[in-house]
């Protein structure tokens, strides 16, 4: 059993630790999870149940934030 | 210039039971660098600024987001649906910006043409309902069709953004007989957006007697930004109270000014 997964984060495929929480997965990136929005597996988790969802093998991450547009 | 459209008696700007001072509001995209982008907001007095939802770059997660250029309790933010071909895309994009804990007001695009984007009305008609269900504001851009209009006040939508020109062209208001149409014929706010490229394009549209404007390119792709933010909070101003003041009737002969008594033999 090795202890990283393979999940798409943003689209791109990316191995982060096994069990790892939403939570987490941002504090690895240094992301202040007040500063995205977090949609798993096409559901948006809100920021108090972050910790409560872990990710798991082929999940779908998306991380979004507002960024200059028209 | 505020004065003067007071003494007007000028109608509050209200969009979705909020009321605002400023009827120009604002994009932030396509500028050179936040700071220009900051200095030409605020040179152009705008309240409302747009903002789009896009991925967190990994690779750069230092680089913040527009929010950490802007203000949010400084400035009211719009969150768009820019980008979206398809209702549903559209509804995803809307509850990502909400969930982003600012408001609940949307400016909706579904675009049906990716060379002219222009919008696709079946899809923002579908887009729109669902959304006005959910209990977000909708603020659609859509084309100048008073029919699409209606149909999207009737969904529910807080306001009507029909558009001058197509985004990002600059060729101004090329139908203000279609926009004047769907103002009178509308009882939610219309408020013009895309295709405004300077300030006499603003003028000429707030004296249709729209409720008022949304920009982007023109300030950000402007030689000097915040100069023609300025040009263009001056030219709306301008415009709206030209048209509270009533222009004066079109005459195809002359009329002296002067009196024509008291001439020198």
């Amino acid at each position: 059993m090795t202890d990283t997964i393979d999940i798409t984060l943003n689209g791109e495929r990316r191995a982060v630790t096994r069990g790892v929480t939403l939570l987490q997965l941002l504090a690895s990136l240094e992301l202040d999870p007040r500063a995205v929005v977090v949609e798993h597996n096409r559901t948006i988790v809100r920021r108090p149940a972050l910790s409560d969802v872990r990710v798991a093998p082929g999940d779908a991450v998306e991380l979004v934030h507002f960024v200059g547009g028209g | 210039m505020a004065t003067a459209v007071e003494t007007l008696r000028d109608t509050p700007f209200t969009i979705g039971g909020r009321t605002f001072h400023s009827r120009l509001m604002v994009g932030t995209g396509k500028y050179q660098d936040n700071e220009t982008m900051v200095r030409a907001v605020e040179a152009s007095g705008a309240e409302i600024v747009t903002v789009a939802v896009r991925r967190v770059d990994l690779d750069r997660t230092k680089r913040a987001g527009v929010l950490y250029h802007l203000d949010p309790k400084r400035y009211f933010l719009l969150a768009n649906t820019a980008g979206c071909a398809t209702a549903q895309d559209a509804v995803r994009y809307a509850r990502l910006a909400r969930e982003a804990g600012f408001n609940e007001f949307v400016k909706l695009e579904v675009i049906g043409d990716q060379e002219t984007l222009l919008p696709d009305v079946q899809g923002l008609l579908e887009a729109a309902s669902i959304l006005v269900r959910e209990g977000f504001k909708v603020l659609a851009y859509t084309n100048e069709d008073l029919v699409a209009a209606l149909r999207l006040e009737d969904a529910g939508c807080a306001a009507v953004m029909p558009l001058a020109s197509p985004i990002g062209s600059g060729l101004g208001l090329l139908n203000p007989y279609s926009v004047r149409t769907i103002k009178r014929r509308l009882q939610v706010p219309v408020v013009v957006d895309a295709g405004v490229g300077t300030a006499s394009d603003a003028c000429l549209t707030m004296e249709q007697g729209v409720d008022g404007i949304l920009m982007n390119t023109a300030l950000a792709a402007a030689r000097d930004p915040v100069a023609m933010a300025h040009a263009m909070r001056l030219a709306v101003e301008a415009g709206r109270t030209a048209y509270l003041a009533g222009r004066m009737a079109r005459r195809e002969v002359a009329v002296p000014s002067s009196p024509l008594e008291g001439m020198l033999d």
